[in-house]
Order: structure tokens, then sequence, then C-alpha cells
């Protein structure tokens, strides 16, 4: 009962229960750790990456949602960090922990994507969906501005 | 070193002043460029000392003994010795030290590897600087041997020794090819070492060594260990501390597909399985069928009466109370005190809820006589010693592999490392490497809070209105007993991490005494970051504003009175109030200051909010923020860790809030313990005002500043006092009618 899919570009298989959520077969099975285990409910958003190219919670995506389609995570946005995003996010220096910003760069080039230019309080309620407990929320903004006029 | 040291303090006036860091900008620098340090796993080159080896390429190995949890110790600590050594930052590569206290342990904490308490700049400093020079010496000593000069004709530029008179130079690399070390570290005086006038690292901004990891997906926590072989574990602990399983299903248990043995433990359940979809359906058919005994002292309690009763304690003067601090008389000057002016403060239980959910990694062998663990923990040492403890074992037998953190807080250091233990224990149990995860539900439903607490404070004014006699009772749930029993004894029985902030330190008052009632609820409790000073400062700084107040004095006015004798307090006060255009009055918005000395940072803030009346809703539109912590080693991450201080504040002073019923956590994940959000930021301005004096901490201290600061704000907005944090909705509304 494999579940087949594209992850990066790449073919995936796994043979994880069909509601085994997207997240664990990710880390776990493709050993793909960028992504993020957070809350398991879809409150924290640390586990976010794309699905044919909209961003989704991992956690909340049942592997079996996926077959056929094609699921990007933080490895995937760019294979040497030169996404607009993560460049920003470097400039700004974002991170402290770390742990959420996976989650926050794959929403922040959801945003970008969907709307290259937005204002601050799109950003703001594009980000709502992710926490930071370092509380980099500040940083955050000033990269996805920096992003949008960079890119 | 003391003399040189001594030498920087006090010169307040020579402070330079670096501006929030909207206005920086910096060179883009990407994992592997040879722009800035890199974090590897071994060192390379020879040794010139435990702290720094050197390859022929020049390539230069800084090892780091602080843990990494997002506060910028394993970029910081090295770049002090790479100042003192000269290094050209751009070969210096970090290395995390091995467990070995009698080197790399933290002066700070008695030589135990532990970062807490903000203060690995602080305790490490002074030697890291002379590990540098003693480093610098001998490549300095083996370069006058090669030229055949004088020591005395040599200096260096980065990685490079010259002899100027010559026009010689070699490199570090080259040096280190043939450098002889000697047994003896050399002798370096305290004059030998750079003036601040001369940093080239200290001071100035360089790319955190571990963040081109973090934006890649790459950075390694201890929940991305990947071992062979490994399994996955889960465990249902005990709602309460101290209670056992008595019986679950076990055949439910064992139904799920993958599921290989469940354990019990004596404090939970727990469960091991070849994925961990399988570990956590296990763990949920634990969760439905288990029972508990009811051992342990929780059971029963309430904190919501728990707090009444705790305020009631703090009012009856007859309640056994032992003396924390003591300045003066206060006990005999509060009597002969003109007036008197009374206020009491409640506190909330408050988690962590560090983004990362606990987690550890271990490998012990069949025979159970050793064990491999991976774990993202603030301390090496009580990682290794509960690991060797719980297997019955010498911690020789242990090897650990601390990985970066995933938020701390305070929650990574517990003496008993419950989250790591577990992992040891299911390992043990099948014999194989087990990584065992925690849930959000588990990470909360088995946190350790920053405890519960009443305070009652007085104030004494003698016949001019001076302020001459302050008591503050505090009745709290004990914390050091229980998350660091060890610690607890050292310190002659003192809690210290629930008692910290507790008097009114940097202001003038002749006469203080501050008394702890002890009470033991048996709930979990930990450091939390801002540790005592959350609570306390909440009571402190909204007390000194009501005194103000009762003075008819404005409260920012009031503050600097009191604190004219101690300048660098004054200064930051002075600047944050001028930050914020205090005494400017805008519509519907109200403006509340607060200052804090922690431990010796000096800062404060002003906030400026508004409320939504019909809500209880409170809208932190800005914050104004101005820290002083002496040399700031790197000044941008100054900015950000009080950012993210002032964050954590936020979300400690409107909406954290733990509520016990039965002994056992009401709250379970996100949805009912809300911490902010980026709709919930203010823009945040912070101003590092640098001085000379000894580095302190920067990695908490403005978290404490913002309840108070929003309940003076409040105070000033709609003439009422809010006394019990958090300031949720129902309390503000009640409140504010």
């Amino acid at each position: 009962m494999a579940t087949n899919f594209l992850v990066n570009g790449k073919a995936a298989t796994t043979d994880a229960p069909p509601d085994t959520p997207l997240l664990w077969v990710i880390r776990e099975d493709l050993k793909l750790t960028g992504t993020k285990f957070g809350c398991g409910a879809g409150l924290c958003g640390a586990c976010m990456v794309h699905i044919e190219g909209n961003r989704a919670f991992s956690c909340q995506t049942q592997v079996s949602e996926v077959a056929g389609k094609s699921v990007t995570t933080i490895e995937g946005l760019s294979s040497d960090s030169s996404h607009p995003v993560q460049k920003a996010w470097l400039a700004e220096r974002v991170p402290q922990c770390g742990y959420c910003q996976s989650g926050q760069i794959m929403s922040a080039a959801d945003l970008l994507k969907h709307n290259p230019k937005p204002t601050r309080e799109q950003i703001v309620e594009h980000m709502n969906t992710n926490i930071c407990r370092c509380g980099t929320y500040q940083r955050i903004v000033r990269a996805i501005e920096r992003a949008a006029r960079e890119a | 070193m003391n003399a040189h040291i001594n030498r920087f303090e006090a010169a307040v006036s020579r402070r330079q002043v670096m501006m929030g860091a909207a206005g920086l900008s910096f060179a883009i620098a990407l994992g592997g460029s040879t722009d800035a340090a890199v974090i590897a796993d071994e060192r390379s080159g020879p040794a010139l000392s435990p702290w720094v080896s050197i390859a022929p390429d020049g390539t230069i190995t800084i090892m780091s003994a602080a843990t990494e949890m997002g506060q910028g110790s394993m970029t910081s600590l090295p770049l002090i010795i790479a100042e003192e050594l000269d290094a050209d930052w751009n070969k210096v590569k970090i290395v995390p030290a091995p467990v070995n206290e009698k080197i790399y342990g933290n002066p700070g904490f008695g030589g135990m590897m532990y970062t807490a308490a903000s203060n690995a700049v602080t305790s490490y400093y002074k030697n890291l600087r002379l590990f540098g020079a003693q480093a610098r010496r001998v490549l300095l000593d083996n370069a006058a041997k090669k030229f055949g000069v004088p020591v005395e004709e040599l200096s260096t530029e980065p990685s490079i020794v010259v002899h100027a008179r010559s026009g010689r130079k070699l490199t570090y690399g080259e040096l280190a090819a043939f450098a002889e070390v000697p047994v003896q570290a050399p002798e370096v005086k305290p004059e030998e070492l750079k003036k601040p006038v001369d940093f080239r690292l200290i001071s100035k901004d360089v790319m955190r060594a571990e963040l081109p990891h973090k934006v890649n997906g790459s950075a390694q926590y201890s929940i991305d260990v990947q071992v062979p072989g490994m399994l996955y574990g889960a465990v249902v602990r005990a709602p309460v501390e101290g209670a056992a399983p008595e019986k679950f299903d076990e055949a439910k248990v064992m139904a799920a597909k993958g599921v290989v043995k469940a354990v019990k433990l004596p404090y939970g359940v727990g469960v091991i399985a070849e994925t961990p979809w399988a570990a956590f359906a296990a763990r949920g058919a634990v969760e439905g069928s288990v029972s508990w005994t009811r051992d342990g002292k929780a059971w029963g309690f309430d904190s919501e009466k728990g707090l009444v009763s705790f305020a009631a304690t703090a009012r009856d003067p007859s309640a056994k109370a032992t003396d924390w601090f003591k300045l003066g008389d206060a006990r005999a000057e509060m009597p002969k005190a003109a007036s008197t002016f009374e206020a009491e403060y409640l506190c909330d239980y408050a988690y962590h809820a560090q983004m990362e959910p606990l987690n550890g990694v271990a490998s012990v062998s069949p025979a159970g006589d050793s064990a491999e663990v991976w774990c993202g923990t603030q301390s090496q040492t009580m990682a290794l010693e509960a690991t060797a403890q719980a297997l019955g074992i010498d911690r020789s037998k242990v090897k650990l592999h601390d990985t970066l953190i995933g938020g701390g807080f305070g929650r990574r250091g517990p003496r008993d490392m419950d989250f790591l233990v577990d992992a040891v224990l299911l390992s043990k149990a099948i014999g194989k490497p087990v990584k065992s995860i925690w849930t959000r539900e588990d990470d909360i439903k088995n946190g350790r809070f920053r405890p519960l607490s009443a305070h009652l404070l007085k104030a004494g004014f003698d016949a001019s209105g001076k302020l001459v006699a302050w008591q503050h009772r505090l009745v709290g749930d004990r914390v050091t007993p229980f998350a660091d029993p060890v610690r607890y004894e050292k310190a002659g029985k003192k809690d210290f991490i629930l008692m910290l902030g507790a008097d009114a330190k940097g202001y003038d008052v002749a006469h203080q005494l501050v008394e702890q009632v002890y009470e033991d609820t048996g709930v979990r409790t930990a450091p939390l970051r801002g540790i005592g000073f959350t609570a306390n400062k909440f009571a402190t700084e909204t007390f000194v504003d009501e005194l103000a107040y009762q003075r008819g004095v404005d409260p920012v006015k009031y503050r600097l009175n009191l604190l004219s004798k101690t300048p660098r307090a004054h200064k930051v006060m002075e600047r944050a109030a001028q930050m914020a255009d205090w005494g400017k009055k805008l519509e519907g918005h109200g403006l509340g200051a607060a200052y804090i000395d922690y431990s010796g940072t000096q800062v404060a803030a002003v906030v400026d909010i508004s409320v939504d009346r019909s809500t209880g809703k409170i809208k932190v539109h800005n914050v104004w923020c101005a820290i002083d912590c002496g040399t700031a080693v790197q000044p941008d991450n100054v900015v950000a860790q009080t950012e993210s201080s002032i964050v954590y504040g936020i979300g400690l002073a409107l909406t954290e809030r733990i509520s016990i019923k039965d002994g056992a956590v009401e709250q379970s994940n996100f949805y009912d313990y809300t911490v902010s959000r980026n709709r919930d930021v203010p823009p945040m301005h912070v101003e590092v005002i640098q001085t000379d004096n000894h580095p302190t901490g920067v990695g908490q201290m403005a978290t404490p500043l913002i309840t108070p600061a929003v309940s003076n704000a409040i105070m000033a907005l709609t003439g009422k006092r809010l006394r019990h944090a958090p300031f949720t909705e129902e309390r503000v509304k009640k409140a504010i009618g």
C-alpha cells in the first residue's frame, strides 16, 4: 500500500499507513529533517511545506492526500540557500534558536510567490500562522520586505 | 585580570550609543563561504591549548563550551578567544567542547557545564580573553625563536605574526606547522590584553556561525538525530509528580502495527515502536486506559484556590517566613515611618513553550553498562550525570552528543533531565537505540512552570515623603528544590530561582526586607525565562509606580529620583523615556514604564498600549527599551535578544497562563496556551548603551519589564490597577469595569 509522490522534484515512496501525517514521513522515512514537528495540530506552522506550490501544514496532511503530487520542503526551496527569502533571512539575522524558521521561510516564500509586493499588513496577516517562541517576528517582517525588494 | 577589568569600570562618560538594528546593514555570508566562522565536529591541526588548535592551512579551531539555544553563545564565546588571539575570524572553525568540566566548565556555575541565567559571556569573558592571549603568546614566542629576534619586536595582524623592522611575516598556519607548545601556558599580564579601542571583533557584529544552517534545514536538533537501527519511543507520564502507573490495557497498546514493546516506568508508561506514528498510536492507547496511584503531593491541588490561599498567607503576619534579603533594618524603620502604603500582586504559573518539543535519543549497550546519548540540553554535565544515574553506571561510561537546542528558556536544564531519561530507560528496555519524542500535549501536561506566587509589598515614607523602608513578603511555590536539588543544597537551601529580583536593587531605599514564605504544592516547577524576576518585578515595578501616584509624582520622574545614585540605571530609564517621548498624550493610549537591574544589566522600557473596553483585550503598540550590558560583545545580537525578551514578556503579560485542577495541568496545546504571534508584536525600539564595563547578560533581561510596564500603562490610561498577571481579557474587563 505504498504512496508515491514527488519531494523536491524527486520520486518518493512510503509504505506508511495512508492516514499518517506527511510530516513524519518526510522527517523519519525520507530523512528530510528540516521540516519540524511543533504541535501536531496545525497551530504553530513549524511543519510548513509546499504542496503543488501552495503552503500546507504537513502535520495536518495525511500522506495519502499527496499521492501523485509534488511536495517541496525547506531542503528543496533552493539548492544553495539562494532563494531571496533565505538570503534576506540571513541579511536581517532573523533566526535565533532556528527551530521554527524552516516553517517561517516556507510560509514567507509562499506569500511572495502569490503576492510579490505585499503590504506590511499582508505580511503580518500571512505570517500569523507561524509561531516563533524566540520572538523574531519584527525581523521576519523586515526580511520579507527585503526579499520583496531584492527579488 | 581583575585590575584590568576594574580599569574598565564606571566609564559611563565614555559610552558610545548604538541605535537599534533598523539602521544597520550587513554583508551576507552563506554557509561554507569564507567570510564568517563555521561550525565543525572536530578540531584540526596541533593544539596550542585545550581551547585552540591551528592547522597548517591556517584553520583555527576554537572550542565552544556553551550550548546554543538561539542566544548566540556558540559564536560570542569563541569570538572572545579569537579577539585576544588576533585570529582572522574568517579562518575560525567552532567545535562544541567535549564534557570536561575542569577545562570547559562555566565559572558562573561552580565549573559545571551549564548554559543558563544569561551568564555565559559574563562568566567566561575574563578567562577566554586570557586563553586567547596565551595562545597568541605561544605563537609569538615561536616566531621570535624562528626569526632570532626579541619577542617584544613582534606584533600581530589577523592570523599573522609580523616583524616590522625586517618586514618578515609568518602566518599562524605556518607557525602551527612547527610551533613548540610549552607544558605550562605562558604568563600574560592584564596590561598585555587588548584595549577596548583596539578590538576588532568584540563590539563588532559578525554573522552568527550557525545561522546559515538555520535557513536551509540543515541545522540539527536532537529531534532530528537518526541512528541506524533506531526505534521510536513515547511516554505517558503520571499527571502528578510522584504518582506511578497502576495498570493499562497492554493488549490494546500492542495492537497497532509496528509497536514493539510497552514498558512500565516508575513515573509513567513507555511504548517503543518501529515508526513514530506507531509510537504515537500506542501512546494514545496507553493514555486511554492507564490508571495512576495517588502517590505524589499535588493531587487535589487547585491553582485558583491555591493562589487565594497564598495571598491570605502573605497577609498573615504569623505565617512562618525566612529572610531572603536585608538591607539596613526595615523591621525597625517601618513602624517609625510617617506614612505607609501597602499593595498586593498575584502571578500565575507559566509554561516555556520552546518550539522543539522535548525529546532525547539514547543507545544503551545490551548489557546496560554504557550508553551514547544525543540531547539538546542546557547542561552537558547534568545530561551525562542523569544518564549515568538512570543506568546505575559511572558517568565515564556515557558519551554525550549535545546538539543545537530548539528553544531552552530554562526547560532544558533540570537536574534530572526528564526528557533524556525517557530515551535512556526505553533504550535499556529494548536493547536498541531509541528516539523518544514528547507530543506538544506531553510538553504542556508535563511542563515545569514559572511558579504561582502572591506578593505583599509595603513602603514606609518619612515626614518629607522620602521612601525609607521597603518590605516584600513573597509566598510562592518552591522552584530550586524541585528543579535542581543539588544547587539548592549548595546555596544553603536558598530558593534563588523563585526569589531573585524581589528586592529594590538600583533604587535608593535605605531599609529593605524581602521575606519568603515557603510553599510546596507538589506542582512541577522550573526556571523560566526571566526566572524570579518575571513575577517579582511585576510586583516591585508596579509597586514603585503606585508609590509615585501616592506621592503625586510622575512615575518616570519618581524612578529617576530614586536612581540618582546609580548613574547607569538612571541613564537607561532616562533614555527609554526620551525614546518614548514620555509625557506626550495620545488619545486612547497609555504609556507605562519599568526599570530593572537584572544581574548587573541595566534595562528600562516604556510601553504604549490601548485597551478594548468591551472585550478587555490589551494591544501593545510600541515598546521602547534601553539596555546597558557593559561591553556588548555582539551588539546586534544584544538587540535581537532584547527584542526576543520583549516578545516573550508580552505573552507572559497578556495571555500565558497555566492552571492546575486536582494536581493536573488543564491546558494542552497552542489553542489554550496562547503565545505571542506576529500580529501581537508591536514595533520594538531597542537602544544598546555601550559602556566599557564587564559584559553582563542579555538573554532575558527585558522579559520581566513588560508585565509591570503594561500594568502601569493601564493605570495611566484607565486609572485602574491590574494586580493579577497575566492580564487576560476577562481580568482586564473586570478590573477596568
